[in-house]
C-alpha cells in the first residue's frame, strides 16, 4: 500500500473472500458500478437523455442561458417543496396539503408587507411561523393522534386553502416591494465585473467545483484509512470532472444571461443541509428506519412519534420557504396560488427511486426526479405543445418511473 | 363401528432445504374427536394445509382417501367441496363484517337476479348460530365479539358449508376457561350429530377430557396413534410420545459460574392491549451475569409478552411489578429508556420485528445504538462501517460486504446481523425470543457458540424457546410458563423434557 491509489483498488484485509474480492473488484469497473447502482444512476441517465432530447427538439433553445435562468426561477419551489416530500415519503407518509401552504404563506406574507405596509422580512418570517406551525398541526395529528398522514394532510388541504380565502378575502394582492421581490426573482450579478459575463457567477460555480472534489476526497481518503472498498482513482477524477464539467456550463451559461439568480442560493444551501441531514444525522437515519420497517425501528428504541411529528414540522417550514419564494416571483398572492404543486413535489420524489412503501430514497433523487419534470415542461413549451399532451407525457413518465421502482425491488426480491 | 372417514398414507412434504412431513399416516374414525399433539413445529399444522388443500395435491407425496375414494384437492374449495373445513389458529373473520357476511363470505345467499338475499342470510345465520349455542344477532360485525365467540362464528361458518370433517387448529390457545369449556361441549355436541373433528391442541388435559384416539407427531414423523377411551393414556404417555428424542452433542459445552443478579423482576403482571384478560400474571424471575436462564412454554403461554413488556414495554397495558437492574429499580417506560439500563430484547419473528431488510448490514447493526456512534446528532459514517465490519468479522456474517441488503442474507445470517445489533447497545442482559427459529443447523450451532460467548463474557441470557431440547442443552436454569404464570423453576440438571412438558401444560383444570 504505497499509495492511496493502489491501495484503493483492493481491500487491504487479509480475510478477503471471493464474493467480497468481487464485489470489490466489481466498483472499480465502471459498467459494473453503472450496473450495481442502476436504481440511483437511471434517473442520471435518464435526466441527460431528455436533456438531450430536447435540446435536439427546441433547436439548442432549451441550453440557452436565458433559459437555464428561466427553468431556475420557474420550478425552484418545487424543488424546495419535493426536498420536504422525499423525506416525508422515506419515513412512510405523504403531504397532500403542501399547495394550500404554499398558497397560505404566500397570502399571510402578503396581507403583512402589502396591506400593512410591514417590512419584506416581516413577511417572510410570519410566513415561515405559519408554515412551522401548519408542519406541527399535521404533525400532531400523525404522530400523536395516530391518523394516517394521507387523511391528515388531505383535510390540511381543505383547510388550509380555505384559511387562504379568508386572509385574502377573496381576492389578490400586488406588487411586493422590490426588496420582496428580489428572493425569487433577484440576481447576484455584477459584484465583480466581466466582460459580457459575471465573474461572480463563475467564482461561485468554481468554488462549488472546488468543494465537491475536495469533500469527495476527504471521504475517499476517510473510506480507505477504514479499509472500505473505493472506486479507482482514474474512476474518482473522472467523476469529479465530469460534474465540475456539468456545474462550470451551468455557471457558464447563468453568467452570459442575468447572473446567479438569488433562488438558486437558497435552493443550493437547502440541497446541501437536506442532503446532510438524511445521510450524515441521527435524525435521517431514523427517518429510514422508520420507513423501511416501524416495527423494528420502534423496538430498536427510535422515539417514533417524535421523529414522525418533526417530519412534519419540516415539511411546513420548507412550504412555508417554497410560499415565499412562489409569492415573491408571482409578485403577490392570489387565493388559487399553488394548486396542484403537491403532485409535482411527489411525482419528483417517486421518479427520483423513492419507494412507494418507504424506506427508500435521496433529497438529490428527488431534486433530479424534480429536474426530469422541469426540463419536461420546459422543453414541451418551448415547443409549443399543448397542455394536454404535456400532462399526458408527465402522467405516463411518472407511472413508468414507479413501474421500474417496483420492477427493481422484486428483481432485488426484498420486497415482502 | 370402526368406520374410517379419513386416511391418509405415506404423506412426505418438503419445503426447500427442509423435510417437513415424512411418511406421515393418519386414519380417522367417523364420528370420532381425533387429537394431533406433537411440539411447536413437528408438523402439525402442515399436515392439515396438506389435507385442506392450501398446499395442493402434487405438491407433496402420499395419498388422501376420504370416505374411501382417493381425493387429489387442488385448493381449499375442493376440500370444502367434500365437506372438509380447517379453522386455522389466527381466525379468518373480517372484522367490520356482520356475522351473517363472514358466515356466507365467499359462499353468499343468491336470491332473484343473482343480488344477495339478506334476509335469507340473515335467518339462516341466526339459526346457525342457534346451533352452535351463540346468542348474538347475526348484522352485528364481528369485531364487536370477543375471541370465544368469534371462533363460535367460525365454526357456525363451517356448519354453512355443510361439514362432515372439521379440523380446528389450536381452538382454545387465545381462551379463557369459560370460553374453552363451552367450545369444548360444542364440540362434543357436533359429535353428537356425527360430525367428525380433527383438533390440534398444546392442552393436554383438553385433549384427555375430550379426544377419543390421539395421534402424536414428532419432527415431521408420525410417531403413534392412542386409543383415548382405554384408560391406560395419561398426560404422562402423551408427553412420552412428544417428546421422545435424545439430546445430543449439537450443544458446544460451556463453563458455568453464575455471578452477580442482573435483572430480576417481581409480580409482573401484564394486561391485553384490547382485551380484557391478563396475559402475564404475577410473574417472579431472575437472572445472574454469566447465567442463561430458559422460559420454556407452549404457544400463548405469554413469553413474549412478558419478555416485550419487560423491554420497555412494548406490549401490552396496566403493567405492574417491579423491574430490577444490577440491584437498582427501573422504570423502563419507552425502548430507549430499556435499552439505556442494558436490555436488549432480540425479537422472535427477526423479518417483522428485527431488521429493517431494505436496508444494508452496516445500518441494521447501527440501528439500535447510533448515539454511540454519533456526536451532536452526527453520525460518523466511517466509524459505523468499522463497528459493521468488526461485527461482520467476529459473528462471521456471511455477505460480501457490510453494504449488502440484509434481506438477501440467509436466515442464520440476518440472525447474527440482529445479535451484532443488540450487542452493540452494550446490553448487560440480553433476552432472546426463538433465537434459532428458522434456520438451518449449522447456523444454530454457530448461534449456540455465539450465546456462550457472551455468557463467558459476563452477559445475562434469557433464552425464550420452543424447542425443549434447546433450553436443556443450553440453559443453566429453565423456569416453565403456562397461561401467564411461572407454573415452575429447575436447575438444568434436574429438568427433563417431560417434567417440563407436564409444567408447561399444566392449566388450571377444566369442568367436564
Amino acid at each position: 500500500m504505497t499509495s492511496i491509489k493502489t491501495s484503493s483498488t483492493e481491500r487491504p484485509t487479509p480475510s478477503d473472500s471471493t464474493p467480497a474480492a468481487a464485489l470489490h473488484s466489481g466498483t472499480s469497473d465502471l459498467r459494473a458500478l453503472v450496473l450495481n447502482n442502476l436504481r440511483q444512476s437511471g434517473i442520471y441517465v435518464a435526466l441527460v437523455v431528455i436533456v438531450a432530447l430536447f435540446a435536439v427538439l427546441t433547436d439548442g433553445v432549451l441550453l440557452s442561458p436565458g433559459n437555464i435562468t428561466n427553468i431556475v426561477l420557474q420550478y425552484s419551489y418545487i424543488l424546495v417543496l419535493a426536498i420536504g416530500m422525499v423525506i416525508l415519503i422515506i419515513g412512510g407518509h405523504i403531504d397532500l396539503s403542501v399547495g394550500s401552504v404554499v398558497a397560505l404563506t404566500g397570502a399571510v406574507s402578503a396581507v403583512l408587507v402589502i396591506q400593512q405596509g410591514h417590512p419584506w422580512w416581516i413577511g417572510v418570517l410570519a410566513a415561515l411561523v405559519v408554515g412551522v406551525a401548519v408542519g406541527a398541526w399535521h404533525g400532531f395529528w400523525v404522530a400523536y393522534a395516530g391518523i394516517p398522514a394521507f387523511i391528515v394532510t388531505l383535510a390540511g388541504m381543505l383547510l388550509f386553502r380555505g384559511l387562504t380565502l379568508r386572509v385574502l378575502d377573496n381576492i389578490s394582492l400586488s406588487p411586493f416591494p422590490a426588496e420582496y421581490q428580489k428572493v425569487a426573482a433577484g440576481f447576484l450579478n455584477g459584484l465583480l465585473g466581466g466582460n459580457g459575463f459575471d465573474a461572480f457567477t463563475l467564482l461561485i460555480g468554481a468554488i462549488a467545483v472546488a468543494g465537491y472534489a475536495v469533500s469527495g476526497f476527504r471521504t475517499r481518503v476517510a473510506r480507505i484509512r477504514y479499509q472500505q472498498p473505493v472506486e479507482s482513482f482514474p474512476l474518482f477524477v473522472a467523476r469529479v470532472v465530469l460534474v465540475g464539467a456539468v456545474i462550470m456550463y451551468f455557471a457558464w451559461q447563468l453568467a452570459h444571461a442575468r447572473g446567479l439568480p438569488i433562488v438558486l442560493i437558497i435552493l443550493a444551501f437547502l440541497v446541501l443541509v437536506y442532503g446532510l441531514l438524511t445521510r450524515r444525522t441521527v435524525f435521517g437515519r431514523q427517518v429510514y428506519a422508520i420507513g423501511g420497517n416501524l416495527s423494528a425501528a420502534a423496538l430498536s428504541g427510535v422515539k417514533v412519534r417524535t421523529v414522525n411529528f418533526w417530519m412534519f414540522v419540516n415539511m411546513g417550514f420548507l412550504a412555508a420557504v417554497a410560499g415565499v419564494i412562489y409569492s415573491s416571483r408571482s409578485n403577490g398572492a392570489q387565493p388559487a396560488a399553488g394548486n396542484m404543486f403537491e403532485l409535482d413535489a411527489i411525482a419528483a420524489a417517486f421518479i427520483g427511486g423513492a419507494a412507494v412503501t418507504g424506506g427508500v430514497g435521496t433529497v438529490v433523487g428527488a431534486m433530479v426526479g424534480g429536474l426530469i419534470m422541469a426540463v419536461m415542461s420546459n422543453g414541451m413549451q418551448l415547443m409549443g405543445i399543448d397542455q394536454s399532451t404535456q400532462s399526458v407525457v408527465k402522467g405516463l413518465v411518472l407511472l413508468v418511473a414507479v413501474a421500474f421502482d417496483v420492477y427493481n425491488k422484486r428483481r432485488a426480491g426484498t420486497a415482502r | 363401528m370402526d368406520d374410517t372417514i379419513l386416511e391418509m398414507r405415506r404423506i412426505t412434504k418438503t419445503f426447500p432445504g427442509v423435510t417437513a412431513l415424512e411418511d406421515v399416516s393418519l386414519a380417522v374414525r367417523r364420528g370420532e374427536i381425533h387429537a394431533i399433539c406433537g411440539e411447536n413445529g413437528a408438523g402439525k399444522s402442515t399436515l392439515m394445509k396438506v389435507l385442506s388443500g392450501v398446499h395442493p395435491s402434487g405438491s407433496y407425496d402420499g395419498e388422501i382417501l376420504f370416505d374411501g375414494k382417493p381425493m387429489q384437492f387442488r385448493g381449499i374449495r375442493d376440500s370444502e367441496a367434500n365437506g372438509i373445513v380447517i379453522i386455522h389458529q389466527e381466525l379468518a373473520l373480517v372484522p367490520y363484517l356482520s356475522i351473517a357476511e363472514n358466515i356466507f363470505l365467499g359462499n353468499e345467499r343468491r336470491g332473484r337476479g343473482g343480488l344477495i338475499d339478506w334476509n335469507l342470510a340473515n335467518a339462516e345465520a341466526g339459526k346457525l348460530l342457534a346451533s352452535v349455542g351463540l346468542h348474538e344477532n347475526p348484522v352485528t360485525p364481528v369485531i364487536q365479539l370477543g375471541v370465544g365467540k368469534q371462533q363460535l362464528v367460525e365454526i357456525a361458518k363451517a356448519l354453512s358449508k355443510k361439514v362432515r370433517l372439521l379440523i380446528l387448529d389450536e381452538p382454545t390457545a387465545a381462551l379463557n376457561d369459560v370460553d374453552s369449556a363451552h367450545l369444548l361441549d360444542l364440540l362434543r355436541a357436533l359429535k353428537e350429530q356425527g360430525i367428525t373433528c380433527i383438533m390440534i391442541s398444546h392442552k393436554l388435559n383438553e385433549i384427555t377430557a375430550i379426544a377419543d384416539s390421539t395421534t402424536v407427531i414428532r419432527d415431521g414423523r408420525s410417531v403413534e396413534t392412542l386409543d383415548m377411551r382405554s384408560n391406560e393414556v395419561t398426560q404422562q404417555r402423551i408427553i412420552r410420545g412428544m417428546v421422545g428424542r435424545d439430546l445430543d452433542s449439537f450443544y458446544p459445552d460451556r463453563e458455568s459460574s453464575p455471578g452477580e443478579e442482573v435483572l430480576r423482576i417481581e409480580d409482573w403482571t401484564v394486561r391485553h392491549p384490547v382485551q380484557e384478560r391478563m396475559v402475564v400474571e404475577g410473574v417472579n424471575l431472575s437472572v445472574r451475569a454469566g447465567e442463561v436462564v430458559g422460559i420454556a412454554g407452549l404457544m400463548g403461554a405469554g413469553r413474549t409478552e412478558l419478555a416485550m413488556s419487560v423491554f420497555g414495554r412494548s406490549y401490552g397495558r396496566d403493567i405492574r411489578g417491579r423491574l430490577f437492574v444490577k440491584g437498582r429499580e427501573v422504570h423502563a417506560r419507552t425502548v430507549a429508556e430499556a435499552i439505556d439500563n442494558g436490555i436488549a430484547y432480540v425479537t422472535e419473528d427477526r423479518k417483522r420485528y428485527g431488521l429493517n431488510l431494505i436496508d444494508d448490514v452496516r445500518r441494521n447493526v447501527s440501528a439500535a445504538a447510533l448515539d454511540r456512534l454519533s456526536r451532536l446528532g452526527w453520525v460518523n459514517g466511517n466509524e459505523e462501517i468499522k463497528v459493521a465490519e468488526a461485527s461482520r468479522q467476529e459473528m462471521n456474517i456471511r455477505t460480501p460486504s457490510v453494504m449488502a441488503v440484509v434481506g438477501k442474507l440467509s436466515g442464520g445470517n440476518q440472525q447474527k446481523v440482529v445479535l451484532s445489533k443488540w450487542l452493540f447497545t452494550d446490553p448487560d442482559v440480553l433476552i432472546l425470543d426463538e433465537p434459532t427459529r428458522g434456520i438451518d443447523v449449522g447456523a444454530k450451532y454457530e448461534i449456540y457458540t455465539i450465546i456462550n460467548r457472551l455468557v463467558a463474557a459476563g452477559k445475562a441470557v434469557i433464552v425464550i424457546s420452543s424447542e425443549l431440547p434447546e433450553l436443556l442443552g443450553m440453559c443453566d436454569r429453565i423456569y416453565t410458563l403456562a397461561a401467564g404464570r411461572i407454573t415452575g423453576e429447575m436447575p438444568v440438571a434436574e429438568a427433563t423434557q417431560e417434567s417440563l412438558m407436564e409444567l408447561m401444560t399444566k392449566d388450571k383444570e377444566l369442568v367436564g
